[in-house]
Parts: structure tokens; sequence; C-alpha cells
């Protein structure tokens, strides 16, 4: 995994609630046996038209809007466990996604992906979709070691909470199972005094 | 004194990260051709093999035809990814039903039907609704690719510990409402987020009085509301269903294990982080109008109105209410419809079938229908005709087809067409879930009953 270190970048608002995992990734796009390939079709049904021609009016289609960092409405990410989402949101390009509130399974696939999702109440959130409707070209700072997220177009701050131990594997471009490998002795001393053997 | 889940959760913590997730070892791991194979890349590169082999089970089901099985797969992107599951079964030795084995079925349907889904145990599977064998009072939960790999390499994976929540629904259901109905009831009151970050338990006369069939379908939904899982305590329902099933503990293995599972609920006075209660005498047949399992409404209700939407959710609203084609403050009742799909891990089992065939018997599909009856497994197919059920469907004008998860999440070629209206009994209802542009309401068995009968929504009670 890539290690994550402090992003300024401008950024792409979504302002729709509840973004789901069949928007970010329809089901007919999950037939692919590897990992890549998918940021092509992320959003898919939103952003073409049936003949694959680009719908316009989708913000991803608009040049207007660019940047390493998406930022969408309330409860980002919820419906299916499949990780495609988050393989689809990096395979684009993002490496932040900012809400106000995130599905559990998305919050957990994008830190395995050295995706960063970013919780913001939801003034914080308002107002960086009104920044950006004023000047496309404004941008955000999320710096993972200090966990702040700076609005640039009005300088506020917010902290941002993140697991210690996630933000540690972040920073150091370390996954789980690096983790779950090194402990093998413990799972077997585990399997030997469990109070039920299935 | 300890919540159900606590019990379940600590028996199976091998450590804690310091100041991070706890380390918990899986007892089952389901796995089908869709969320794997980029697991199994991962432990090749890795060098890996399957750390429990025996604690793992692989079916085919979302990426399969429901016609013609006994040909090879058209599609060939999707042959190659049933191929490929195949293939990494006989490569990491593990128990694979494929296609034409007779226990081939959709993964929460197996799990339960061949025992392999019992108390006390935590199971995962690439898959969300993995929360549906929580009904057996089991920590079950959908997990993501990379975890798929954590489990498949270590048998555990890393996760924090969530907050509880105790639903109880007191009283006794209504005629002719089913656990789908308290389902989407419980999370149009709660929102599709208002469980994010808990793991539910489901208590109450109402669920003690539940059948097994229809507990999963209660448990299934509970990712629906944004929650981890959603558990039952094990009872005499739950003893009566594994005994005897095929991975079910036998001899004196079964005294052990009822005499643990016996242990197995919340201690009176233990503490939730939230808990909310239901009277389930006010729960009519559900339907959703929009698209998330959120915008549900009783079936002779109407669409809430624009000045009764939240100022955030207006612009996600009107885009739902444009993209289903209703207006706000509209009744759904007697709208004509296209499509009725039975099937899903949600509503795919042998109950499910009595209840809509029940209600067919003797009359006739409307014509305006299409209809598809999807088993969830073979195992059901083969009650279903043991039962003699295929016939009185036949008269009726049904046609049964062969198991997998079909229009549920549209990934083969049963799919919706665009602007067409489905009445499902699966569970979600995000656009574009049932195919491109497909308009869906999502509902009981017996609602879909009703509206292939009569070719629009239906009250069955009425
Ligand atoms: S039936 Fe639907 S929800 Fe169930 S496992 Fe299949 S795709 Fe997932």
């Amino acid at each position: 995994m890539e290690k994550f270190n402090t992003i300024t970048s401008t950024y792409v608002p979504l302002p729709i609630e509840n973004v789901d995992t069949d928007q970010i990734i329809p089901a007919r796009f999950l037939k692919a046996t590897t990992r890549e390939g998918f940021g092509d079709n992320l959003f898919a049904d939103w952003r073409y038209n049936k003949d694959g021609s680009p719908k316009t009016e989708f913000i991803l289609n608009n040049p207007t809007y660019s940047g390493e960092i998406l930022v969408a409405g309330k409860n980002f990410g919820s419906g299916s466990s499949r990780e495609h989402a988050a393989w689809a949101i990096g395979g684009y390009g993002f490496k932040v996604v900012v809400s106000s509130f995130f599905a559990d399974i998305f919050r957990n696939n994008a830190l395995n992906n050295g995706i960063l999702p970013v919780i913001v109440s939801d003034s914080f959130l308002a107002e960086l979709f009104e920044s950006v409707a004023s000047n496309p070209k404004t941008t955000l700072t999320v710096n993972l070691e200090e966990q702040f997220i700076r609005n640039n177009a009005n300088g506020k701050t917010e902290q941002f909470e993140i697991n210690p131990y996630k933000k540690d594997c972040l920073l150091k471009g370390l996954d789980d199972i690096d983790y779950l490998l090194s402990n093998k002795d413990k799972i077997e001393e585990y399997e030997k005094n469990r109070p039920f053997v299935y | 004194m300890k919540t159900l889940f606590d019990k379940i959760w600590d028996a199976h913590v091998v450590t804690t990260v310091k100041d991070g997730p706890s380390q918990l070892y899986i007892d089952r791991h389901l796995c089908h051709e869709v969320t794997s194979p980029q697991a199994f890349s991962g432990l090749r590169e890795r060098g890996l093999k399957v750390f429990r082999p025996d604690q793992t089970l692989l079916t085919a089901d979302h990426n399969i035809p429901t016609m013609g099985q006994e040909k090879p797969i058209q599609d060939e992107v999707s042959r190659f990814q049933v191929e490929t599951l195949a293939r990494n079964a006989r490569e990491f030795g593990l128990t694979y039903y494929g296609l034409k084995n007779s226990k081939n079925g959709i993964v929460h349907v197996i799990g339960p039907e061949n025992g392999f889904t019992q108390p006390g145990m935590t199971i995962v599977c690439g898959d969300s609704h993995t929360s549906t064998h929580g009904a057996f009072g089991a920590i079950a939960f959908g997990i993501g690719t990379s975890e798929v790999e954590m489990v498949l390499s270590s048998q555990c994976i890393l996760q924090t510990r969530p907050k509880t929540m105790r639903i109880n629904f007191e009283g006794k259901l209504g005629e002719g409402v089913s656990s789908k109905d308290m389902a989407l009831y419980m999370i149009w009151q709660l929102t599709t987020g208002g469980a994010t970050g808990y793991f539910v338990e489901y208590a109450g006369e109402a669920v003690r009085n539940l059948s097994m069939e229809q507990r999963m379908t209660l448990c299934n939904l509970s990712i629906e509301m944004g929650a981890r899982g959603g558990l039952i305590a094990p009872d005499e329902t739950t003893y009566n269903y594994i005994k005897e099933r095929e991975f079910a503990p036998k001899g004196e293995r079964w005294d052990e294990a009822m005499a643990y599972w016996s242990t197995l609920r919340s201690d009176d006075g233990a503490i939730f982080d939230k808990e909310v209660t239901f009277d389930v005498s006010q729960i009519k047949p559900m339907i959703t109008y929009g698209t998330n399992p959120g915008m549900g409404m009783p079936i002779d209700g109407s669409i809430p109105k624009m000045e009764d939407i939240d100022e955030t959710g207006k612009i996600s609203f009107e885009k739902s209410l444009k993209y289903m084609g209703f207006e706000p403050g509209q009744k759904l009742e007697g709208k004509s419809i296209d499509y009725v799909f039975l099937g899903s891990c949600t509503n795919g089992r042998i109950e499910d079938f009595r209840v809509f065939t029940d209600y067919v018997k003797g009359k006739k599909k409307a014509d305006n229908v299409i209809a598809w009856l999807v088993p969830g497994s073979w195992q059901v197919r083969k009650q279903i005709e043991a039962e003699g059920l295929d016939k009185i469907l036949e008269e009726a004008g049904f046609e049964l087809r062969q198991p997998g998860c079909s229009a549920c999440l549209a990934m083969n070629d049963d799919k919706i067409p665009a602007g067409k209206y489905a009445v499902s009994t699966s569970n979600r209802n995000f656009e574009g879930r049932q195919g491109p542009g497909a308009r869906t309401i999502l509902a009981s068995p017996l609602v879909a009953a009703a509206a292939a009968v009569n070719g629009k929504v239906t009250n069955p009670i009425a």
C-alpha cells in the first residue's frame, strides 16, 4: 500500500445523500477477477449514456471540477460490501472522501486500500459545497498526521477522528495482513484455549 | 452482565491491537465468485496457503444464469469468473458447491440449510447480507475482499468493536404481516443510516414467535439500516432447525453444543448503547416507493409531501422520485406493475414459496406481469417439488427458475428493463440495482403474490 501524506487539492462536490455502492460501481462491472480498471466505471450509470458517451451534466464529466478529493453528501457508501467501490474510487484517482457520515463497510474497505474517509460536521460539509460552488478551483488540505482538514476558501479547520492503529497503517503504508501474519502463534494459542470448538 | 453480542465477541478475541481494533477469530467463512478472486490472487502473490481450509465453504451464486445451468455459461466474462472460483477451490483445497451440485445455492441460504451456520459462531462472507446468519445467534457480517484475504490467510480479521442496540418487537403480528414487513417498517422508522456503527439484537415476543426462515429475513435486512449485523438469541426453534443437518454436531458433541448454546442470551439487566421498541400490531404490509430501503410506507399509505422532507434531504428525495416516476403525496395502491421477483437471500426460502403459492393457488398470473420465481438453493427447489408447489404455480401460470441471486443484483441476464416497475422480495431498491433504469418496489412474498395475480400494487389482506 502507498503511504499517505498530507494532501492539498481541489475537490469534486457530489452533494447527494445516501450514495450507495450500486451507484459507485454497478453490479454488472463486478465480473473482473483483478483489482484494476474499476476507475473507468466509477458512477457509471450517472456518468455515461447507454451508448457509452459521457452525460455532460454529471460532475465527473465537467472539466471545471477535478482533484484528489471527493466531497459527498451524508451517508456515503451504504449498501453492498463490494470492495470494488473502493477500488473504483481509488482507481479514478481519489485519495480522500469527505462526508458527514459513512457506511461502515465502505469505510473499512477504503482504509484497507489507502483511501482516507474524513468525517466532518454537517455545517463544515455545507460550507465545502458553498465554497466550491463560488470557486471551483478552491482547495482543501487534509493532514493525517495532525488529523485536521482545512477549507482553504475560508481557512476554517476541523479535527477528524481516525483509529490510531489505522492511522499508523496509512502513514506507514502497511496493511492488516502483514499484522495478522506476524501473529500466527497467538492464533494457534487461541485455537487451543477457546471456550467452544466448532 | 453481558449482552449476547458481548459474550460471542469476547469469546473470539485473539488479542487487541494497542489503541486499535480487536483481532477476531472467525469460525466460518463463506465465499462466492464475485468478491473472492482478488483475495486468492493476493494469497498467491504472497505465497500463502489457506490457514484453516475446513472453515471456508464456496458456492457460485451471484453471477450465474437461472435458466439452462446445465449448459456452459454463455457470457464469457461470467464464465471465467465462475471457473476461477472452481480453480481456486481446487488449488487451495476448499469445499465448493458449484453449478450442478445439489447443494449449490445462494451463500446465505446454503450456510443455514447445511448446518454450517450455528449459534455462538463468528461468520463472515464477502457479501453484506451475511447478517442473515445472525438469526441463529451468531455474529455474522459482510466483509470486503481485503478482509476475505485476511480470513483465508489467518482465520482472523481486525475489527473495531461496534456499539450494541436492542430492538424489541412486542405484541402479535396481524394477518398477512411477515418479518419482511417488520424489517421494512423498522428501516423506515430508523432510516438507512439509523443503525450504522451498531450491532443489533432482535428480541421480544414477536421475534420469539418467528420461524427460523422469518428470523433470517429480519436479520438479513439489518444491513439496510446500516447495522454491522443483527442477531437473535438461539432457542428451541433454532435447535430444531439445526439438528441433524449435515454439518451440525452429532451425538455427544450435540449435547456439548447445547450446553454451550443455552448460555447464549443477553443477561437480565445487560446494558445496550441504544434500545428501541416497536409494537408489531401497528405494522401493516409494507412497500417501498423510493431508491433506498428506508423509503418505505404501509401499502395503503402515501408518499411523503415535499414539505415533510428535511432541507438537506430534498435534492435526494426529488432525484429519487424522478427516477421512480412518482409524485410527492401519491398513493401506490392500484399502481400497475410489470415484473414480480420472488427470490434472493431475503425471501428465497421454502416458506416464502409456500406463502406465495398459497395466495396464487386457483388464481391466474396477470397478463401484464412477467414473474421470475427463483428458489434460493437447489434444496429449496427440491422441497418445492416435493410439496407439489411447482404444479400449483404452473397451473396459475408461473414458471420456476434455477437457483441464484438473479434479479436481486442483476449481474446475470435477469435484469428488469429500464423504466419498468418490479415488485421484488429482495433487499435493495437502489437505482439500477435490478438493471439499469429498473424501478424496484420492495415487498414481502405475500404482497408480491398479490401484485403478480392482480397486475398492480395490491393489499393482500384488504
Ligand atoms: S441474493 Fe442478493 S443480497 Fe443475497 S447474496 Fe445474492 S446478491 Fe447478495
